[in-house]
């Protein structure tokens, strides 16, 4: 009786959110797509124009979007191994009963809350500069030459900065899912005898795997647009050494005005991320279920 | 007979537990530690102990006004998620306690829009702002990152609304209570717990966030993260200029972020880690 009115004014609640939400994502993402088949230059607009496919074409012909493609692939691939190993041993250390646990805690989830640009830039100031960084430091104390990391190693400089910020979140949720483990269970496994090992892969390790998958799942949905740490410490360089593709359709945007080429790109980001998504959404689609 | 290694192994877990968590912080750590450094200090090696200046601190102010940009922070950062709540309350409410068939599907529907790459939709957002006169104001940031982090605003409270029993609402149908009257009197004090933790994780992901709020705004709404990337050219020696700045652009979230802990699990997770 009174369940048609309660549907329809839920509905009307709904309408607000779902609505903002259609606009946000259909309005820009038809712009893109339409941007991807325009030649299109703010600055010489004489030859704009509809222009078939060649943006893609100029995009894939463009040496740098293999290297920004290839770019994107090792900062989330070894980000995600760093993170998750990393995770999984931290959680499993910090899991023990130890002193001042609580502010172990605390300082191992700090890095998380820096936001991108302090992160890179202390890192690249204050960590890894080849004169005055603490790593130079050390390698003087040693007597080793300080290394250049943003000339010479920039992608692996990046990845250890990254890492930094996405080891504390793993940790923190690896660890939520290690205390949710049952204690009795625990116990009888160590009563009957079962070794660490033993016990790490039979018993936690199956038991961590949702939140293992939850990890990688939404760590590479932030991994793939990487942006204000690669702007503020190498700007994309040397050359395009250390250039992912969320950059470089940035470069093509905003800083050469190739509107077509850029939205190419972002096209091509997009499947990208689609191809993730279609994963992590059913994960969590999973978790409704129950 | 485990527990007679108890205190043995419960002081290697707590040796080797400080070290590595030092270690993480170290970074912070030693930040904090130079802002408190002359920049002559700053570059001279490697020192833990400063001469416990605040001239860096004083510098920052005077030469950048750097209290305009933590000042737009606070305002875009709880601007955005007091808009996000407004919009995402009605409708985490509706599915929680009227759910339909499409309800779950809305639900990922919601969740996909957060997996959209922004530089996907950099140009046209920059076009769009660019002709409605958005570029560099707050109003249109702050409407940015509602949108942004609508969808996790939405999960969360929809995971927190739900664990409400259901039998209250029942009784006070009973009782002739209109579905306003329901959300107003009985349910809103019983869901202001999982309000305030959405609203503080809200809080701490628009305060980092850094592509949108670096891209559309140049001088007046400049927040702290765009403050910070323009001190990615150097101009002679900052050091202990840098720390300081990027010791304040932290420390409120940093704080925030300690009290969070549970609920950042949560958000981030959509509910699928408790």
């Amino acid at each position: 009786m009174a369940t048609q009115q309660t549907r329809s004014l839920a509905r009307f609640m709904m309408a607000p959110s779902v609505l903002l939400l259609l606009v946000w994502m259909v309005v820009p993402l038809a712009l893109t797509l339409w941007f991807s088949f325009q030649q299109y230059n703010p600055l010489n607009p004489v030859r704009d124009g509809f222009v078939g496919l060649s943006n893609y074409a100029l995009f894939y012909s463009n040496p740098a979007f293999l290297q920004s493609i290839l770019n994107t692939l090792i900062l989330v691939i070894s980000v995600l191994l760093i993170t998750v190993i990393g995770g999984i041993l931290l959680a499993l250390l910090i899991d023990q009963p130890m002193w001042g646990q609580g502010i172990v805690r605390i300082l191992v989830i700090s890095p998380f809350f820096v936001m991108p640009p302090v992160a890179a830039l202390v890192w690249k100031n204050m960590i890894m500069h080849p004169q005055y960084g603490v790593f130079a430091d050390i390698a003087r104390f040693f007597g080793a030459q300080p290394i250049d990391w943003f000339g010479q190693h920039p992608m692996t400089a990046i990845i250890i900065i990254v890492a930094w910020q996405w080891l504390p979140f793993a940790t923190l949720i690896l660890l939520t899912a290690l205390q949710s483990l049952d204690g009795e269970q625990k116990e009888a496994a160590e009563m009957d005898g079962a070794g660490f090992f033993s016990r790490f892969i039979y018993l936690t390790l199956p038991h961590m795997s949702r939140a293992i998958t939850v990890v990688i799942l939404i760590q590479t949905i932030f991994l793939l647009s990487v942006y204000a740490e690669i702007l503020v410490t190498t700007n994309g360089g040397p050359g395009y050494a250390s250039t992912n593709l969320p950059f470089l359709v940035y470069q093509k945007a905003l800083l050469e005005f190739k509107i077509g080429q850029a939205s190419a790109g972002g096209i091509i980001a997009v499947i990208l991320a689609n191809i993730v998504a279609f994963f992590a959404m059913r994960a969590v689609g999973k978790n409704l279920d129950k | 007979m485990a527990r007679s290694v108890t205190t043995q192994h419960k002081t290697i877990a707590t040796v080797a537990a400080w070290i590595v968590a030092l270690l993480i912080f170290f970074p912070i750590l030693y930040t904090i530690i130079t802002s408190f450094k002359s920049e002559q200090e700053a570059i001279q090696g490697f020192n833990l102990i400063p001469s416990g200046t605040f001239e860096s601190y004083a510098e920052v102010q005077a030469q950048s006004g750097y209290f305009k940009f933590f000042l737009n922070s606070v305002l875009l950062s709880v601007g955005s998620t007091i808009l996000a709540l407004l919009v995402a309350i009605p409708a985490a409410w509706s599915m929680a306690f009227s759910p339909t068939k499409r309800t779950k599907d809305i639900l990922m529907w919601m969740l996909s829009t957060k997996m959209m790459p922004a530089v996907a939709v950099l140009f046209p957002i920059y076009l769009i702002f660019r002709n409605l006169g958005l570029l560099d104001s707050r109003i249109g940031l702050m409407v940015m990152l509602m949108l942004i982090n609508l969808p996790i605003v939405v999960w969360m409270l929809y995971t927190y609304f739900r664990e409400i029993p259901g039998e209250i609402l029942e009784a006070a149908r009973m009782d002739g209570a209109s579905l306003w009257n329901e959300i107003v009197y009985v349910l809103t004090p019983m869901a202001v717990p999982g309000i305030a933790s959405t609203m503080l994780l809200n809080i701490i992901l628009a305060w980092n966030e850094a592509f949108w709020t670096i891209r559309l705004t140049t001088t007046d709404a400049a927040p702290l993260t765009a403050f910070i990337s323009s001190f990615s050219s150097p101009q002679g020696l900052f050091w202990a200029k840098l720390s300081a700045a990027s010791t304040l652009a932290i420390a409120p979230i940093l704080i925030m972020g300690w009290f969070s802990q549970k609920q950042l699990v949560r958000g981030l997770t959509f509910g699928a880690v408790k």
